[in-house]
């Protein structure tokens, strides 16, 4: 993976950018040790690190504006950092950048559960939202894997999701809005607790912006009522086909689940051999949850029972207990863990019309074929959105590179069979360089148009999301 | 000028020399000065995956065939759009564009969203005359920016859709509905943020000043819908509440999506968007003489007024939106942005239409 050259000029001037920031910071806002500040030299795509030229943590709105105008004024490119959870290098410094952290940004700020919000600080971490509410029957409702570590600004940078987004949607369907730093410090408000943009929709547009438009600081966030319970079912398919035609005609029966979870075959034996979850030894898996009362969730699993019979699954069960209901999660959510224990893996997120996943997971396997490198599948069926893992050596040579390329040939697929790179993990550095496969340059120049507007030097997080050969010009200038 | 293709409208709009003013059915967006750029003649649903749940559709595809053929599949837009010729005194077929472009969303927005949150992707040609896609026909999608969410609401004024992809969702199998009597205000909304804070996936709560009657609908099946209607009733019924129950709710709920209680009363049309808790002081201060009807438990607040009414003016501190879509010139219809966001607002307009070509004089 390449990046942009670093900037002598900026380097040289490193004093008087410490100097300057030190100036806007609290004591303990600024750290420039060396030994230090390798704690920030990457993010979960750990495969690149490189450490920042310094890093600040502000406390306030008001330090993040002073940080912001100050690099501006000198011309040095910012990272924003939520928690450092990314898995496509979101928020991986370049050795001429100061690294922005919301981290000490952790307040509460209002919690109305009347009008159904909260408003916080946008360093507090996902879970720590759904703690704030859950006393009084409420929820934060994206729930991304990283949910206990990620901060609620990666989440809205990353517009994330979470395995109930089936029912729920992602952040961007749960965020109300937002008070931003522009990167010449411009403090803005979008939206509030209450519904829609009075004019354009720049909210939507902040969401899943990666740290390219602004840095947010607050945010109004939705709150729903808990739902009284929820009970999963394991099925069993010999066929990945017959698992897939299974999720089309439970949604196509009116059934909304709120997760309906794929595992293939080598998925399944991975996690059977790390969490002895008591899987099935069948080709394709299927953890599909329900919400509601017991007698709503008696209702709805006798729909679904009534589906998979066509599909003859060869194994069924609906869990009856808090225990069998943990061990049906048990392997599905130990998934990356128990690939971990395989060897290296990068994990992908391309996202593909249900209907083509027979055709995608066939692909996928003669490729792990030709690459010579193994390959498991979790998947969130319900929307499509796929989680390869691929398995690989990194210390021997050439295999994070033989990798990447199975990683890049898959995404290919997805979007050639209709669908995208990322579903909810973001372009970062990761598959920047894609993003022409998906994007026509008209497509990617009316994008970066509006980075103009909002960072015209191209100085916040700079070199992601965009190919460096079609952003050159503009991060240049 | 009527395209028949995104490659005809991309032609006209380069060729263009002046403003044009688009139109979709007419039916619910404020009207330009321009050439009209009529865009019925982008139709056709292009894909339609039930079991995808997901619908990709020319701009100008009118909004009753669409639903036509989702209903033959049991599935429909999740987002309720409101049907508001009858309010605003327009005739035409609305399109889903029109739709799309207006953000056009009814009373289950409090429990599915937005039609901004169900637009997954969009094809649209700029005022550069350049065609260009964002999103696209899967559920997820983070990548790059999201021009999707940008362009929903943004009333044409940075582009002009020319296709549009929505998510859908299955229509449900039973409806019911709550009324309860004689409810003031404070206790409307109260109730209907009660209900809306429980369990029970309210998927409409509206109240009608007139009558004095807060509605609640419940949607799914009829185990689920049984069982919640119950429950609701038993709710209410504690704090001596008087409950009826309509398991046909159907016109109901068109009358309250469409705002149908104030078309034809004479008068300012305003809608604002608000926190639900603060609706009662905001009606408190309404002009002797408005006719109300509140929506999303309170949230959104649809008022006829006496001509001339300021209700900008009257939301003082109270936070939210309030935009004007019927009254006499003078008051913009748009709420003005505050001084950063207006800055932005123009900025991007003058990227994606630098000759200022698209719906001059809307949304300021």
């Amino acid at each position: 993976m390449d990046m942009p050259p670093v900037s002598r000029q900026i380097l040289n001037n490193r004093p008087a950018v410490l100097a300057a920031l030190a100036a806007v910071l609290p004591e303990g806002g600024l750290i420039s040790d060396p030994t230090e500040l390798r704690v920030y030299e990457c993010d979960g795509l750990s495969a690149y690190r490189c450490p920042p030229m310094a890093v600040t943590l502000p406390r306030t709105t008001a330090e993040v504006a002073a940080v912001l105008q100050t690099c501006h004024r000198l011309g040095v490119p910012v990272v924003p950092r939520g928690a450092g959870t990314s898995l496509a290098g979101g928020a991986l410094p370049t050795a001429d950048c100061v690294l922005l952290g919301v981290a000490r940004l952790t307040r509460v700020i209002e919690i109305n559960t009347a009008d159904r919000f909260i408003h916080v600080e946008t360093g507090r971490t996902n879970l720590s939202v759904t703690a704030a509410v859950e006393a009084e029957g409420f929820f934060y409702a994206p729930d991304p894997s990283s949910q206990l570590a990620c901060a609620i600004a990666g989440n809205i940078a990353m517009n994330s999701g979470g395995a109930h987004c089936l029912k729920y949607g992602v952040t961007t369907n749960n965020l109300l809005g937002v008070r931003m730093v522009l990167m010449d410090g411009t403090t803005l408000t979008l939206g509030g607790p209450f519904s829609d943009a009075g004019g354009l929709d720049l909210l939507g547009l902040i969401c899943g912006s990666e740290g390219q438009l602004a840095v947010v600081t607050e945010a109004w966030l939705r709150i729903l009522p808990k739902p009284e319970g929820a009970r999963p079912v394991l099925m069993g398919f010999d066929s990945n086909e017959g698992a897939g035609a299974c999720v089309a005609d439970i949604i196509k029966a009116g059934v909304l689940p709120v997760a309906i979870e794929f595992m293939d075959r080598p998925a399944i034996l991975a996690c059977e051999a790390f969490a002895h979850a008591g899987y099935p030894d069948c080709a394709a898996l299927l953890i599909i949850e329900v919400e509601g009362s017991d007698t709503e969730i008696d209702d709805q699993l006798a729909r679904i029972r009534a589906i998979a019979a066509g599909h003859h699954p060869v194994a069924y069960r609906e869990s009856t207990s808090a225990e069998e209901t943990a061990r049906i999660w048990l392997g599905r959510k130990s998934a990356f863990g128990a690939m971990g224990q395989l060897g290296d893996y990068m994990c992908l997120d391309g996202t593909i019309p249900v209907s083509a996943l027979p055709l995608v997971l066939r692909r996928i396997s003669e490729m792990s074929a030709d690459y010579g490198l193994r390959v498991a599948n979790v998947f969130h069926a319900g929307d499509g959105n796929m989680h390869p893992l691929i398995l690989y050596d990194a210390n021997k040579p050439g295999d994070l590179e033989r990798c990447e390329a199975f990683g890049a040939a898959i995404l290919t697929l997805c979007v050639e069979v209709g669908g995208c790179l990322t579903g909810e993990h973001g372009v970062g550095v990761e598959k920047r360089d894609l993003m022409s496969v998906q994007f026509s340059p008209a497509d990617l120049e009316s994008q970066m148009r509006v980075k103009d507007v909002f960072d015209p030097g191209w100085l916040l997080n700079p070199a992601k999301v965009f190919p460096l050969a079609a952003s050159a010009g503009r991060r240049a200038g | 000028m009527r395209p028949g293709t995104e490659t005809e409208l991309a032609e006209m709009i380069r060729a263009a020399s002046g403003p044009l003013s688009l139109r979709g059915g007419g039916t619910r967006g404020p009207l330009s000065v321009g050439a009209a750029l009529d865009l019925t003649g982008l139709t056709g649903i292009r894909l339609y995956e039930p079991g995808a749940l997901t619908l990709v559709a020319g701009a100008g595809t009118p909004l009753d065939q669409v639903q036509a053929t989702l209903a033959a599949e049991g599935q429909r837009l999740a987002f309720e759009p409101p049907d508001l010729r009858a309010l605003l005194g327009r005739q035409g077929q609305s399109t889903l564009g029109g739709v799309a472009a207006a953000n056009a969303s009814g009373p289950r927005r409090v429990q599915s969203g937005a039609a901004r949150d169900h637009l997954i992707g969009l094809r649209l040609v700029d005022g550069h005359g350049t065609a260009i896609k964002s999103g696209g026909r899967v559920m997820k999608n983070v990548t790059g920016l999201d021009l999707v969410k940008l362009m929903a609401g943004a009333h044409g004024t940075l582009g002009v859709l020319s296709e549009v992809a929505f998510k859908l969702l299955p229509a449900p199998q039973s409806v019911a509905s709550l009324c309860l009597h004689g409810q003031s205000l404070a206790q409307a909304v109260d109730d209907m943020s009660r209900a809306l804070g429980s369990p029970y996936e309210i998927t409409g709560a509206a109240h009608l000043p007139d009558t004095r009657e807060t509605h609640l609908r419940i949607e799914g099946f009829e185990t689920s819908v049984a069982y919640r209607t119950q429950r609701l009733t038993a709710l209410f019924a504690g704090q001596g509440a008087e409950i009826s129950i309509s398991a046909d709710p159907g016109a109901l709920w068109r009358s309250v999506r469409d705002v149908t209680p104030l078309a034809g009363v004479a008068g300012d049309l305003w809608r604002l968007s608000v926190q639900p808790s603060t609706a009662p002081a905001l009606l408190a201060r309404m002009p002797e003489g408005a006719t109300t009807l509140l929506d999303w438990g309170g949230g959104l607040i649809w008022a006829r007024v006496p001509p001339g009414t300021d209700l900008r003016a009257l939301l003082g501190p109270i936070r939210g939106h309030a935009t004007l879509l019927q009254g006499a010139p003078g008051l913009p219809v748009f709420p003005p942005a505050p001084p950063g966001v207006a800055a932005l607002t123009a900025a991007l307009r003058a990227k994606f239409d630098p000759r200022a070509l698209f719906n001059r004089g809307i949304m300021g």
